[in-house]
């Protein structure tokens, strides 16, 4: 913390603690923490770990809204602890917990590995049926910057868990894949490097599937990274419907286009420079 | 190790209502949702009443049990309920088969979503609805005598 970092307030952080091996159930700790202009929620546990009490345990790597570990639920709403300013969400009281719809593990540590069971469920990788190209690549593929934009807005995904914590499916129906896994599955079938999108269907069309979204919305607007995975389910489910009557046009997916050095530069690029190492 | 007691952190029904920090579309779709069931209530209602005639009881005709005054207003929150249902069930039909949700974007901070982008059709849609209430309240409260 630097020197000139002046306290400009002291909030009180009410945080979930639960420890399975000696509570029957979570109960609420609060921790009274001094705020200086700058500081994020995620500092504020560092604070109190340092100085109040060091068995508090959370997830965290990046601090700066890339790793999707520090999800948790902050004055109800999920969201980065490193990516929320304490001083834009608190006045003089703020509740921290971990994320619901998940079990928890200690603290603020919810348990993911049901969602990412579903996300693997997915096949959240490209699919194709030319193997030996996969493994062994002789060329590129061709995508236009139109295919990318397809889908490149749901690769941002972080894998937070923030969406899944706020859907109320979720709330109720423990199978629901949820919009994480779905809008991931939407990202892979619209690349048209990708051959797996019936693949997926046969789990993305199930009861539990894309068709238990009742676009409450939620997801979208908890999003930290605006990945809008209410959008791409609602295009998943399209796409769904329309495989299902067979209306979908059938697209190979996109051909091999060159291997290294094979293709033909365009006249008004220049050469590379020679290498120098 | 011994397996440990985990604790379920579920939200549960509560997960629906979500406690009033939420969008308006949550809103949208727990009504959605309560509409549906009362509707659903009435139906079923209706079937058992109607098929009294069957033992020759005439619940809704003039003088009988059905036309005390509060039932008028029931039969207004019957179709009040139906309307909301059916109009922002068309949203639904619509946003739910990926039109009016608008194409994948660049997510620039503020973000906007999907939700900014059907809320327009949500507005036009309550509008109505209000429109048919308004009609509906009219006829059925007995105004229009
Ligand atoms: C024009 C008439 C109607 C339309 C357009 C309509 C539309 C819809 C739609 C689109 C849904 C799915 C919403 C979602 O994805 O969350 C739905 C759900 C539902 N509807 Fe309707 N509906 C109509 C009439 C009725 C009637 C007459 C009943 C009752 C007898 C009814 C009972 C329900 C119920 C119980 C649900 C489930 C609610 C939920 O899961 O949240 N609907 N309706
Ligand atoms: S879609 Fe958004 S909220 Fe959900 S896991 Fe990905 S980054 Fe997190
Ligand atoms: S839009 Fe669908 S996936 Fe997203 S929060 Fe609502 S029900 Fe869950
Ligand atoms: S610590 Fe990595 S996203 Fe918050």
């Amino acid at each position: 913390m630097p020197e000139s970092a002046k306290t400009v307030r002291e909030i009180s952080f009410h945080v979930t603690r639960y420890n399975p091996e000696n509570d029957r159930a979570p109960y609420i700790k609060t921790y009274t923490v001094p705020v200086h202009e700058g500081m994020t929620v995620l500092d504020g546990l560092h604070y109190i770990k340092e100085n109040l009490d060091p068995s508090l345990a959370w997830r965290y790597s990046c601090r700066m809204g890339v790793c999707g570990s520090c999800g948790m639920l902050l004055n109800g709403h999920p969201t980065l602890a490193c990516n929320t300013q304490i001083l834009h969400i608190a006045n003089a009281d703020l509740t921290v917990a971990p994320l619901p719809n998940f079990e928890i593990i200690r603290d603020l540590v919810p348990d993911l590995a049901i969602m990412f069971d579903k996300h693997r469920s997915l096949k959240p990788y490209v699919v194709r049926t030319d193997e030996a190209e996969i493994n062994d690549p002789a060329g590129e593929f061709y995508q236009s910057p139109e295919d990318l934009e397809a889908y490149l807005q749901y690769t941002y995904c972080i894998k937070c868990a923030c969406c899944m914590a706020a859907c109320p499916t979720l709330a109720t129906d423990a199978r629901y894949l949820g919009p994480m896994p779905l809008a991931a599955a939407q990202r892979y079938n619209e690349d048209t490097r990708d051959d797996g999108r019936r693949e997926r269907n046969r789990q993305t069309g199930r009861a539990y599937g894309a068709f238990r979204c009742h676009y409450a919305g939620e997801c979208s607007r908890a999003c930290p990274k605006g990945v809008d995975p209410a959008k791409a389910i609602q295009h998943l489910k399209r796409r769904l419907v329309l495989d299902y009557l067979h209306l979908s046009r059938r697209k190979k997916p996109c051909a091999k286009l060159h291997g290294p050095g094979q293709g033909k530069p365009l006249p008004n690029i220049p050469a590379a420079p020679a290498k120098t190492a | 190790m011994a397996e440990l007691e985990r604790h379920d952190n579920r939200l549960g029904i509560w997960g629906w209502l979500g406690g009033g920090r939420w969008g308006v579309e949550r809103y949208a779709y727990i009504l959605h949702r309560l509409t549906g069931l009362g509707i659903l209530l009435y139906f079923l209602m209706h079937i058992v009443v109607t098929s009294l005639r069957a033992r020759g009881i005439y619940l809704w005709v003039e003088g009988g049990f059905f036309h005390r005054p509060i039932f008028k207003l029931g039969e207004f929150l019957v179709f009040a309920a139906f309307a909301y249902h059916a109009l922002n069930g068309v949203r639904l039909v619509l946003v739910e088969l990926g039109f009016a949700v608008g194409r994948p974007i660049d997510p620039v901070y503020p973000y906007k979503t999907s939700l900014n982008v059907q809320r327009p059709l949500l507005i036009a849609m309550m509008i109505l609805a209000a429109i048919f209430l308004a009609a509906g309240g009219y006829e059925f409260l007995g105004l229009a005598k």
